[in-house]
């Protein structure tokens, strides 16, 4: 107790073992992560040319908001986030609901068949699909033909393209929703659904009053995740589209991708990727303050 | 069966298996299409309609049975030379041991140093210690794009482009498994570390010989993350890595299909040659990742 008081730095020479353990990934994270991250906001006040750069204030934002791509981006990618993210959520949901009674095999069966899809690439499956969109020999537009539809030219007009890129994002089963989903209903203790028998809940009862609130907590983190990463799509866009026709599916992260590395407009790509960080947690702000607060008002 | 839960009647059940086999056909049928495709006689990819059993599949039986064994072989040959000409005719190969090398590099690399660093965060005492982790910690909501620009001018300062490090160097410095693993090491008691200590075992045999054996589970599991994220990162390794020698397999499959845009079956074949792997470590350590999900994921 009455030990003399020992300094700052004293202290730290003493647990310097606990320093060094973090030294070689803290390296890293600062060359990598830190300064890029801090170095972000200056880029984006500037203006990169061939050999000298300038600070131009905020022209860069200006310029973004005046600019008519990427409004349209902007417009993509929330048109996308808005049937996908939804979608996804309520898919897992669905899935992990008719997963959960059954058996212990075919429960590992199912979750593995439907989180197969998750473990190949983006790349992988966009190629696929933009095969199975194909207009003449797809075969999206063969099946659509068994039922007497036309041929629909997918990827090729403006019309329907964002709407496939859409499609692809749903037709993939939401691997990861799925098991965080079977996750959190294994740990539902058995004795609330024993309890809403005796009282006489029918199944469907019992999934809406026990089930989905005690889910809350996933459906947030679901939605907050899939939001951040509909809003991040990209990999599909440039291997279906490239971003086209037009400018029908250049998505937030594309029109980043191109000002920067086809344009070389760093400062430009900068300020937009700005945009998107802020728009992103203000998203993921109201859906927390949103579902929590809904949690609250039941309790 | 639970019968306290929903769906618990006979006809429920038989339902439920008809609604989720019909789904799952569906979830699958792309994969199944990249296979198939990519088995198919170069003249049937695009036959109308589809044919959705490859020639190799439905005629071997036919063929072999009729004893035509030259006839079957050519069949063989036919089916295969998509993969072949990946083989012969692009650098296909050299794409796939880029992205092995990064990947296993990344994979072992992460394990060593978010290990070092979660054992410290788990363990041990330190000022400031709460103050460094929450800074480390706070950078994974940034999403990935805002650093894009300025980690490319950093790796081009350092010289780095169309170097493997370029790819290599940002994937060891995410933070994902610091926080995965000091999650996991906190719920592993310290008596033996304790213990060790008291026997004059150093900071890093306590580490090295108590910590990483406890601690294997969460290992297996970061590292198969590890893997599959470096595997199938396509957007940095596109901007990074200009030269062909240098490409990943997914810009690699990119460039491929730049340049051979209707060639479906060689374009499949190179897709399927990138999705293999990953189905196998899939299917091979499935439990590590569910844990992995549910332990990064939500808290109660």
């Amino acid at each position: 107790m009455n030990k003399p008081k020992k300094s700052l730095g004293q202290r730290m020479w003493e647990s310097r073992s606990g320093y060094l353990f973090i030294l070689p990934k803290f390296i890293l994270f600062s060359i990598f992560v830190a300064v890029p991250i801090v170095w972000s906001f200056a880029v984006s006040f500037q203006e990169y040319r061939i050999f000298d750069t300038l600070w131009v204030g905020f022209d860069n934002f200006q310029e973004a908001f005046q600019d008519p791509v990427f409004w349209r981006s902007l417009r993509n990618t929330g048109h996308y986030a808005i049937f996908v993210m939804p979608a996804n959520v309520m898919i897992a949901l669905v899935l992990a609901s008719f997963i959960n009674p059954l058996r212990k095999r075919p429960q590992i069966f199912f979750r593995a068949a439907f989180y197969l899809p998750t473990v190949a690439s983006t790349v992988v499956l966009a190629m696929v699909w933009r095969w199975i969109f194909q207009t003449r020999y797809g075969l999206f537009n063969y099946f659509l033909s068994l039922v007497g539809i036309d041929p629909v030219n997918w990827l090729h007009s403006s019309a329907t393209a964002m709407w496939s890129v859409i499609l692809m994002a749903i037709l993939t089963p939401p691997g990861v929703g799925l098991i965080l989903y079977l996750a959190a209903m294994a740990s539902i203790p058995e004795t609330l659904y024993e309890a809403a028998v005796i009282d006489g809940a029918n199944a469907f009862t019992r999934w809406w009053r026990i089930t989905l609130p005690l889910l809350k907590p996933t459906t947030l983190y679901l939605m907050i995740v899939s939001t951040i990463g509909s809003f991040q799509v990209f990999d599909q866009v440039m291997l279906m589209t490239q971003g086209g026709p037009g400018y029908a599916t250049t998505t937030i992260v594309h029109r980043i991708y191109t000002a920067a590395f086809r344009d070389f407009r760093f400062g430009y790509a900068g300020a937009m990727a700005l945009v998107l960080f802020a728009i992103i947690i203000s998203l993921a702000l109201v859906q927390y303050k949103l579902v929590s607060s809904d949690v609250e008002y039941k309790g | 069966m639970k019968p306290l839960q929903p769906w618990g009647s006979r006809a429920g059940h038989f339902f439920l298996y008809a609604i989720l086999t019909f789904w799952a056909v569906v979830s699958l049928l792309p994969l199944y299409w990249v296979f198939t495709t990519a088995m198919q006689m170069p003249n049937q990819v695009m036959a109308v309609p589809p044919k959705f059993v490859p020639a190799v599949i439905s005629q071997a039986i036919p063929l072999l049975s009729a004893g035509e064994t030259e006839a079957f072989r050519e069949i063989v040959t036919e089916s295969f030379s998509h993969l072949t000409y990946l083989y012969t005719g692009t650098r296909m190969v050299r794409w796939f041991i880029n992205s092995l090398f990064i990947g296993i590099a990344a994979t072992f690399g992460i394990l060593l140093l978010d290990s070092m660093a979660a054992f410290s965060f788990a363990k041990k005492e330190f000022p400031g210690k709460e103050f460094l982790f929450w800074v480390m910690i706070s950078t994974m909501m940034i999403p990935g794009q805002v650093m894009l620009v300025p980690m490319f001018m950093i790796v081009r300062e350092l010289g780095l482009m169309n170097h493997p490090f370029a790819v290599l160097l940002p994937q060891l410095s995410m933070v994902f498994g610091v926080f995965l693993l000091r999650q996991f090491m906190k719920t592993i008691p310290s008596d033996m570390m304790e213990a060790a200590r008291i026997d004059g075992a150093s900071g890093w045999a306590i580490y090295w010989r108590i910590m990483l054996p406890l601690a294997k589970p969460g290992l297996a599991t970061l590292g198969i993350f590890t893997f599959m994220a470096s595997w199938n990162s396509f957007l940095w390794p596109l901007i990074v890595m200009q030269r062909p020698e240098w490409f990943t397999l997914p810009v690699g499959l990119k460039t491929l299909q730049d340049q051979n845009l209707v060639n479906y079956g060689l374009l499949m074949s190179g897709a399927a040659v990138a999705a293999i792997p990953m189905i196998i470590v899939f299917l091979l350590f499935q439990q590590y990742f569910i844990k992995g999900l549910t332990l990064g994921g939500v808290k109660g």
